[in-house]
Protein backbone atom coordinates (compact mmCIF):
# COMPACT_ATOMS: atom_id res chain seq x y z
CA UNK A 1 0.00 0.00 0.00
CA UNK A 2 1.26 2.81 -0.95
CA UNK A 3 -0.09 6.87 -0.36
CA UNK A 4 -1.20 8.97 -2.79
CA UNK A 5 1.03 11.35 -4.66
CA UNK A 6 1.88 14.68 -2.71
CA UNK A 7 4.19 17.92 -2.39
CA UNK A 8 6.77 17.50 0.72
CA UNK A 9 7.70 20.74 2.57
CA UNK A 10 10.40 20.08 5.10
CA UNK A 11 10.49 22.31 7.60
CA UNK A 12 13.30 23.88 10.14
CA UNK A 13 11.18 25.37 12.46
CA UNK A 14 7.43 26.43 14.07
CA UNK A 15 7.35 29.14 12.07
CA UNK A 16 8.28 27.46 8.76
CA UNK A 17 5.07 25.12 9.29
CA UNK A 18 3.46 27.22 10.07
CA UNK A 19 3.76 29.97 6.70
CA UNK A 20 3.55 26.16 5.21
CA UNK A 21 0.14 25.49 6.75
CA UNK A 22 -0.82 29.21 5.94
CA UNK A 23 0.27 28.92 1.82
CA UNK A 24 -1.45 25.44 1.62
CA UNK A 25 -4.36 25.59 3.88
CA UNK A 26 -6.68 22.73 4.02
CA UNK A 27 -4.93 20.70 1.61
CA UNK A 28 -1.82 20.03 4.25
CA UNK A 29 -0.99 18.04 6.51
CA UNK A 30 1.66 18.21 9.22
CA UNK A 31 3.71 14.48 9.63
CA UNK A 32 5.77 14.43 12.89
CA UNK A 33 6.73 10.78 13.24
CA UNK A 34 3.77 9.49 11.15
CA UNK A 35 2.73 6.91 13.30
CA UNK A 36 -0.46 7.82 12.92
CA UNK A 37 -0.92 9.72 9.98
CA UNK A 38 0.95 7.10 7.39
CA UNK A 39 -1.32 4.30 8.05
CA UNK A 40 -4.22 6.42 7.46
CA UNK A 41 -2.31 7.91 3.66
CA UNK A 42 -1.79 3.83 3.35
CA UNK A 43 -4.94 3.22 3.19
CA UNK A 44 -6.14 6.42 1.11
CA UNK A 45 -8.13 7.61 4.05
CA UNK A 46 -6.12 10.65 4.28
CA UNK A 47 -5.21 12.16 1.02
CA UNK A 48 -2.93 15.32 1.83
CA UNK A 49 -1.66 16.62 -1.56
CA UNK A 50 0.87 18.65 1.22
CA UNK A 51 2.86 17.05 3.55
CA UNK A 52 4.79 19.38 5.54
CA UNK A 53 7.52 17.81 7.70
CA UNK A 54 8.39 18.76 11.06
CA UNK A 55 10.02 15.78 12.12
CA UNK A 56 13.02 17.92 12.22
CA UNK A 57 12.74 20.55 14.69
CA UNK A 58 14.96 19.39 17.36
CA UNK A 59 13.90 22.16 19.43
CA UNK A 60 10.39 21.33 19.90
CA UNK A 61 11.71 17.97 21.15
CA UNK A 62 12.33 18.57 25.27
CA UNK A 63 11.32 17.42 28.31
CA UNK A 64 11.87 20.79 30.93
CA UNK A 65 11.15 21.57 34.39
CA UNK A 66 9.57 24.97 34.34
CA UNK A 67 8.71 25.62 38.06
CA UNK A 68 5.12 24.73 38.55
CA UNK A 69 4.95 21.86 35.65
CA UNK A 70 6.75 20.27 32.93
CA UNK A 71 6.82 21.25 29.68
CA UNK A 72 7.31 18.62 27.06
CA UNK A 73 8.14 19.83 23.59
CA UNK A 74 5.76 17.96 20.81
CA UNK A 75 7.98 16.24 18.61
CA UNK A 76 9.29 14.60 22.08
CA UNK A 77 8.87 11.14 21.58
CA UNK A 78 7.28 8.00 23.10
CA UNK A 79 10.92 6.72 23.80
CA UNK A 80 12.42 10.15 25.02
CA UNK A 81 9.47 10.12 27.54
CA UNK A 82 9.55 6.72 28.92
CA UNK A 83 13.23 7.48 29.81
CA UNK A 84 13.09 10.10 30.99
CA UNK A 85 14.22 10.78 34.63
CA UNK A 86 13.00 14.41 34.53
CA UNK A 87 9.35 12.89 34.19
CA UNK A 88 10.24 9.86 36.15
CA UNK A 89 10.48 12.17 38.47
CA UNK A 90 8.09 14.75 38.26
CA UNK A 91 5.19 12.92 36.30
CA UNK A 92 5.56 9.26 36.66
CA UNK A 93 1.93 8.77 35.15
CA UNK A 94 3.54 9.96 31.85
CA UNK A 95 6.70 8.54 32.01
CA UNK A 96 5.08 5.28 32.16
CA UNK A 97 1.89 5.23 30.27
CA UNK A 98 4.09 6.34 27.48
CA UNK A 99 5.67 2.85 27.75
CA UNK A 100 2.57 1.27 26.95
CA UNK A 101 2.48 3.02 23.58
CA UNK A 102 2.46 0.78 20.47
CA UNK A 103 5.61 -1.18 20.61
CA UNK A 104 9.52 -0.33 20.56
CA UNK A 105 9.32 0.75 16.79
CA UNK A 106 6.24 2.64 17.14
CA UNK A 107 7.76 4.40 20.42
CA UNK A 108 11.04 5.21 18.34
CA UNK A 109 9.33 7.29 16.02
CA UNK A 110 5.85 8.40 17.46
CA UNK A 111 5.72 12.15 19.11
CA UNK A 112 3.66 13.33 22.41
CA UNK A 113 2.39 16.13 19.96
CA UNK A 114 1.50 13.86 17.09
CA UNK A 115 -0.14 11.77 19.30
CA UNK A 116 -2.31 14.44 20.81
CA UNK A 117 -2.57 16.42 17.45
CA UNK A 118 -4.37 13.16 15.81
CA UNK A 119 -7.18 12.97 18.38
CA UNK A 120 -7.55 9.30 18.42
CA UNK A 121 -9.70 8.47 21.44
CA UNK A 122 -8.13 5.01 21.26
CA UNK A 123 -4.60 6.57 22.23
CA UNK A 124 -2.83 6.16 25.49
CA UNK A 125 -1.61 9.62 25.88
CA UNK A 126 -4.51 11.69 25.51
CA UNK A 127 -6.52 10.10 28.44
CA UNK A 128 -3.22 10.91 30.64
CA UNK A 129 -3.29 14.71 29.94
CA UNK A 130 -6.91 14.53 29.84
CA UNK A 131 -6.77 13.62 33.61
CA UNK A 132 -3.55 15.67 34.33
CA UNK A 133 -6.08 18.72 33.06
CA UNK A 134 -2.73 19.44 30.74
CA UNK A 135 -2.67 22.67 28.75
CA UNK A 136 -1.30 22.69 25.22
CA UNK A 137 0.46 25.91 23.26
CA UNK A 138 -0.49 25.85 19.79
CA UNK A 139 1.33 28.52 17.44
CA UNK A 140 -0.85 29.30 14.54
CA UNK A 141 -0.09 32.77 12.27
CA UNK A 142 -0.92 35.11 14.91
CA UNK A 143 1.09 33.95 17.24
CA UNK A 144 1.00 31.21 20.43
CA UNK A 145 -2.28 30.39 22.61
CA UNK A 146 -2.91 27.71 25.25
CA UNK A 147 -5.69 25.47 25.37
CA UNK A 148 -7.01 23.64 27.99
CA UNK A 149 -6.97 19.81 27.44
CA UNK A 150 -11.02 19.14 28.71
CA UNK A 151 -11.38 21.41 25.41
CA UNK A 152 -9.31 19.92 23.56
CA UNK A 153 -10.64 17.01 22.17
CA UNK A 154 -13.80 17.88 20.16
CA UNK A 155 -14.70 14.59 18.60
CA UNK A 156 -13.35 10.93 16.69
CA UNK A 157 -10.07 12.28 15.37
CA UNK A 158 -11.13 15.65 15.53
CA UNK A 159 -9.39 18.44 17.79
CA UNK A 160 -9.62 22.48 18.61
CA UNK A 161 -6.09 22.69 16.20
CA UNK A 162 -7.20 25.35 13.75
CA UNK A 163 -6.07 23.57 10.06
CA UNK A 164 -2.68 26.58 9.99
CA UNK A 165 -1.80 26.03 14.04
CA UNK A 166 0.85 23.97 15.03
CA UNK A 167 1.28 21.87 18.70
CA UNK A 168 4.07 23.19 19.90
CA UNK A 169 4.57 22.29 23.66
CA UNK A 170 2.12 20.35 26.20
CA UNK A 171 2.14 21.59 29.78
CA UNK A 172 1.53 19.01 32.59
CA UNK A 173 1.05 19.44 36.80
CA UNK A 174 4.24 17.86 39.30
CA UNK A 175 2.44 15.19 40.42
CA UNK A 176 5.46 12.99 41.76
CA UNK A 177 6.72 9.51 40.38
CA UNK A 178 3.54 7.18 42.09
CA UNK A 179 0.34 7.39 42.74
CA UNK A 180 -0.93 5.91 39.57
CA UNK A 181 -2.34 3.33 37.70
CA UNK A 182 -3.20 2.43 33.96
CA UNK A 183 -5.40 -0.37 32.79
CA UNK A 184 -4.53 -1.47 29.23
CA UNK A 185 -6.89 -4.07 27.64
CA UNK A 186 -6.17 -5.32 24.01
CA UNK A 187 -6.01 -8.69 22.71
CA UNK A 188 -2.42 -8.90 21.24
CA UNK A 189 0.42 -6.73 22.99
CA UNK A 190 0.84 -4.04 20.68
CA UNK A 191 -2.71 -3.33 20.14
CA UNK A 192 -5.10 -0.13 21.01
CA UNK A 193 -6.73 -0.22 23.98
CA UNK A 194 -9.78 -2.20 23.46
CA UNK A 195 -10.49 -0.39 26.61
CA UNK A 196 -7.84 1.70 29.07
CA UNK A 197 -8.20 3.09 32.62
CA UNK A 198 -5.86 5.34 34.14
CA UNK A 199 -6.28 6.57 37.82
CA UNK A 200 -3.83 9.73 39.03
CA UNK A 201 -3.66 11.33 42.01
CA UNK A 202 -3.50 14.96 41.17
CA UNK A 203 -2.68 17.85 44.79
CA UNK A 204 -4.40 15.17 46.63
CA UNK A 205 -7.71 14.13 44.10
CA UNK A 206 -7.73 10.55 42.41
CA UNK A 207 -8.48 11.93 38.78
CA UNK A 208 -9.87 8.84 36.29
CA UNK A 209 -9.67 8.99 33.06
CA UNK A 210 -11.14 6.42 29.69
CA UNK A 211 -9.53 5.39 26.99
CA UNK A 212 -11.64 4.19 23.78
CA UNK A 213 -15.12 4.85 25.84
CA UNK A 214 -16.27 7.45 23.20
CA UNK A 215 -15.71 9.80 20.22
CA UNK A 216 -12.85 11.29 22.85
CA UNK A 217 -10.73 10.27 25.61
CA UNK A 218 -12.89 10.69 28.61
CA UNK A 219 -12.82 11.71 32.35
CA UNK A 220 -14.96 9.17 34.39
CA UNK A 221 -16.31 12.28 36.73
CA UNK A 222 -18.72 9.85 37.98
CA UNK A 223 -15.75 7.95 39.33
CA UNK A 224 -14.15 11.16 40.56
CA UNK A 225 -17.25 12.89 42.41
CA UNK A 226 -17.81 9.01 44.06
CA UNK A 227 -14.70 8.72 45.50
CA UNK A 228 -14.47 12.55 46.87
CA UNK A 229 -17.63 11.33 48.53
CA UNK A 230 -15.68 9.09 50.38
CA UNK A 231 -17.08 5.69 48.33
CA UNK A 232 -14.63 2.73 48.46
CA UNK A 233 -12.93 2.31 45.14
CA UNK A 234 -14.63 -0.71 43.97
CA UNK A 235 -18.35 0.63 44.81
CA UNK A 236 -16.98 3.79 42.52
CA UNK A 237 -15.44 1.71 40.24
CA UNK A 238 -19.20 0.75 39.23
CA UNK A 239 -19.70 4.53 37.91
CA UNK A 240 -16.79 3.55 35.46
CA UNK A 241 -19.11 3.66 32.86
CA UNK A 242 -21.62 6.36 33.53
CA UNK A 243 -21.52 8.96 30.84
CA UNK A 244 -19.33 6.98 28.30
CA UNK A 245 -20.11 6.24 24.70
CA UNK A 246 -18.41 3.54 24.07
CA UNK A 247 -18.43 2.26 20.03
CA UNK A 248 -19.41 -1.39 19.22
CA UNK A 249 -16.62 -2.89 16.88
CA UNK A 250 -15.05 -6.22 15.54
CA UNK A 251 -13.32 -6.28 19.02
CA UNK A 252 -16.05 -5.40 21.72
CA UNK A 253 -19.68 -4.34 21.78
CA UNK A 254 -20.44 -1.32 23.33
CA UNK A 255 -21.73 -3.39 26.59
CA UNK A 256 -18.38 -5.49 26.94
CA UNK A 257 -16.69 -1.78 26.63
CA UNK A 258 -18.67 -0.65 29.70
CA UNK A 259 -18.04 -3.52 31.39
CA UNK A 260 -14.46 -3.21 31.18
CA UNK A 261 -14.20 -0.01 31.97
CA UNK A 262 -16.10 -0.57 35.74
CA UNK A 263 -13.27 -3.54 36.06
CA UNK A 264 -10.64 -2.19 34.72
CA UNK A 265 -11.42 1.21 36.93
CA UNK A 266 -11.56 -0.56 39.51
CA UNK A 267 -8.04 -2.14 39.05
CA UNK A 268 -6.86 1.02 37.71
CA UNK A 269 -7.99 2.44 41.28
CA UNK A 270 -6.23 -0.38 43.98
CA UNK A 271 -2.99 0.28 42.17
CA UNK A 272 -3.05 4.21 42.33
CA UNK A 273 -3.56 3.16 45.86
CA UNK A 274 -1.45 0.33 46.86
CA UNK B 1 13.42 14.49 -5.29
CA UNK B 2 16.76 13.06 -4.44
CA UNK B 3 16.85 10.75 -1.09
CA UNK B 4 20.31 10.27 0.68
CA UNK B 5 20.33 7.49 2.78
CA UNK B 6 23.74 5.50 4.52
CA UNK B 7 22.73 1.88 4.43
CA UNK B 8 24.67 -0.48 5.63
CA UNK B 9 28.05 1.81 5.60
CA UNK B 10 27.31 2.50 2.08
CA UNK B 11 26.43 6.01 0.64
CA UNK B 12 23.27 5.51 -1.37
CA UNK B 13 21.41 8.73 -3.22
CA UNK B 14 18.01 7.83 -5.48
CA UNK B 15 15.39 9.81 -6.88
CA UNK B 16 12.63 8.92 -5.36
CA UNK B 17 8.67 10.49 -5.56
CA UNK B 18 8.38 11.70 -1.91
CA UNK B 19 5.58 8.93 -1.26
CA UNK B 20 8.29 5.99 -1.72
CA UNK B 21 7.98 3.81 1.36
CA UNK B 22 11.96 3.64 3.46
CA UNK B 23 10.96 -0.43 2.81
CA UNK B 24 10.64 0.67 -0.97
CA UNK B 25 13.95 2.56 -1.38
CA UNK B 26 15.68 -0.50 0.67
CA UNK B 27 14.49 -2.95 -1.31
CA UNK B 28 13.82 -1.70 -5.26
CA UNK B 29 16.30 0.78 -5.05
CA UNK B 30 18.57 -0.18 -2.78
CA UNK B 31 18.07 -3.81 -4.47
CA UNK B 32 18.54 -4.85 -0.58
CA UNK B 33 15.79 -7.54 -0.75
CA UNK B 34 16.60 -8.62 2.99
CA UNK B 35 14.02 -6.77 4.58
CA UNK B 36 10.54 -7.84 4.20
CA UNK B 37 7.03 -6.55 3.53
CA UNK B 38 4.36 -8.63 5.69
CA UNK B 39 1.11 -6.79 6.85
CA UNK B 40 1.92 -3.36 5.89
CA UNK B 41 -0.22 -1.73 8.20
CA UNK B 42 3.10 -1.61 11.21
CA UNK B 43 1.50 -4.34 13.31
CA UNK B 44 3.56 -7.34 12.29
CA UNK B 45 7.62 -6.09 12.49
CA UNK B 46 8.90 -7.91 9.29
CA UNK B 47 9.91 -4.67 7.70
CA UNK B 48 12.10 -3.48 11.04
CA UNK B 49 15.25 -2.00 9.95
CA UNK B 50 17.42 0.41 12.16
CA UNK B 51 17.87 4.10 11.10
CA UNK B 52 20.46 5.70 13.13
CA UNK B 53 20.89 2.55 15.40
CA UNK B 54 16.94 2.31 16.36
CA UNK B 55 14.45 -0.20 15.14
CA UNK B 56 11.79 1.60 13.60
CA UNK B 57 9.12 -0.05 11.03
CA UNK B 58 9.99 0.76 7.42
CA UNK B 59 6.70 0.68 5.86
CA UNK B 60 5.50 2.86 7.71
CA UNK B 61 8.37 5.88 7.26
CA UNK B 62 8.91 7.51 4.11
CA UNK B 63 12.38 7.40 2.61
CA UNK B 64 12.71 11.48 2.72
CA UNK B 65 11.99 10.92 6.63
CA UNK B 66 15.04 8.95 6.65
CA UNK B 67 16.94 11.40 4.32
CA UNK B 68 20.55 12.29 5.86
CA UNK B 69 20.42 9.56 8.23
CA UNK B 70 21.96 6.02 8.61
CA UNK B 71 20.11 2.75 7.77
CA UNK B 72 20.92 -0.66 8.94
CA UNK B 73 19.38 -3.89 7.21
CA UNK B 74 19.84 -7.37 7.89
CA UNK B 75 22.28 -7.22 5.01
CA UNK B 76 24.38 -5.17 7.10
CA UNK B 77 25.12 -7.40 10.25
CA UNK B 78 27.57 -9.96 9.78
CA UNK B 79 31.32 -8.76 8.92
CA UNK B 80 32.17 -11.35 5.85
CA UNK B 81 31.52 -14.60 6.85
CA UNK B 82 31.22 -13.77 10.57
CA UNK B 83 27.84 -13.32 11.49
CA UNK B 84 26.66 -10.79 14.00
CA UNK B 85 25.68 -12.24 17.45
CA UNK B 86 22.08 -12.04 17.21
CA UNK B 87 21.88 -13.97 13.72
CA UNK B 88 24.08 -16.81 15.00
CA UNK B 89 22.39 -17.30 18.40
CA UNK B 90 19.10 -17.54 16.32
CA UNK B 91 20.54 -20.08 13.91
CA UNK B 92 22.32 -22.17 17.11
CA UNK B 93 18.71 -21.94 19.13
CA UNK B 94 16.62 -22.87 16.03
CA UNK B 95 14.83 -19.05 16.13
CA UNK B 96 12.88 -19.75 13.08
CA UNK B 97 10.95 -21.53 11.06
CA UNK B 98 9.38 -20.62 7.78
CA UNK B 99 12.07 -17.51 8.11
CA UNK B 100 10.06 -14.52 7.13
CA UNK B 101 9.73 -12.74 10.12
CA UNK B 102 13.39 -13.41 10.58
CA UNK B 103 14.71 -10.41 9.09
CA UNK B 104 12.36 -8.15 11.37
CA UNK B 105 12.51 -10.16 14.39
CA UNK B 106 16.69 -9.63 14.26
CA UNK B 107 16.82 -6.01 13.78
CA UNK B 108 14.28 -5.40 16.76
CA UNK B 109 16.59 -7.64 19.27
CA UNK B 110 19.64 -6.07 18.02
CA UNK B 111 18.27 -2.98 18.73
CA UNK B 112 16.51 -4.24 21.79
CA UNK B 113 20.22 -5.80 23.08
CA UNK B 114 21.23 -2.02 22.90
CA UNK B 115 18.77 -0.26 24.69
CA UNK B 116 18.58 -3.21 27.53
CA UNK B 117 22.05 -5.15 27.68
CA UNK B 118 20.92 -7.66 30.02
CA UNK B 119 17.53 -8.57 29.46
CA UNK B 120 14.82 -10.87 31.51
CA UNK B 121 12.69 -13.02 29.63
CA UNK B 122 10.20 -11.23 30.43
CA UNK B 123 12.05 -7.59 28.81
CA UNK B 124 12.65 -9.93 25.89
CA UNK B 125 9.20 -11.25 25.39
CA UNK B 126 7.98 -7.20 26.09
CA UNK B 127 10.46 -5.93 23.69
CA UNK B 128 9.52 -7.98 20.46
CA UNK B 129 6.39 -7.66 21.03
CA UNK B 130 5.80 -5.37 17.75
CA UNK B 131 6.98 -8.41 16.06
CA UNK B 132 4.82 -11.21 14.59
CA UNK B 133 6.00 -15.12 14.14
CA UNK B 134 3.28 -17.97 13.15
CA UNK B 135 5.65 -20.96 13.11
CA UNK B 136 7.81 -20.52 16.44
CA UNK B 137 5.07 -19.76 19.13
CA UNK B 138 8.43 -17.21 20.22
CA UNK B 139 10.05 -19.38 22.70
CA UNK B 140 13.03 -20.41 20.74
CA UNK B 141 13.23 -16.70 19.55
CA UNK B 142 13.12 -15.99 23.13
CA UNK B 143 15.73 -18.22 23.67
CA UNK B 144 17.74 -16.93 20.79
CA UNK B 145 17.89 -13.18 22.03
CA UNK B 146 18.88 -14.31 25.55
CA UNK B 147 21.37 -16.63 24.28
CA UNK B 148 22.84 -13.20 22.24
CA UNK B 149 22.95 -11.34 25.05
CA UNK B 150 24.92 -13.37 27.36
CA UNK B 151 27.74 -14.38 24.35
CA UNK B 152 28.30 -10.76 24.21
Amino acid sequence: MIPAAFDYVRAGSADEVVAALAEHGDEAKVIAGGMSLLPLMKLRLATPTVLVDAGRIDDLAYVRDAGDHIAIGALTRHRDLETSELLGESCGVLRGVAAEVGDNQVRHRGTLGGSVAHGDPASDLPAVLVALDATFVAQGPSGSRQLAAAAFFEGFLETALAPDELLTEVRVPKTGPDGWAYQKFNRRAQDWAIVGALAVRVAGAMRVALVNMGPTPLRAHGVETALAEGAAPDVAAGYGAEGTEAPSDLNASGEYREHLARVLVRRALEGAQA
Amino acid sequence: MDVSITVNGRAERHDVEPRTLLVQYLREACELTGTKVGCDTSSCGACTVLVDGESVKSCTMLAVQADGRSATTIEGLASGAELHAVQRAFQENHGLQCGFCTAGMVMAAVSLLDEVPNPTEADVRLGLEGNLCRCTGYHNIVKAVLAAAGSR
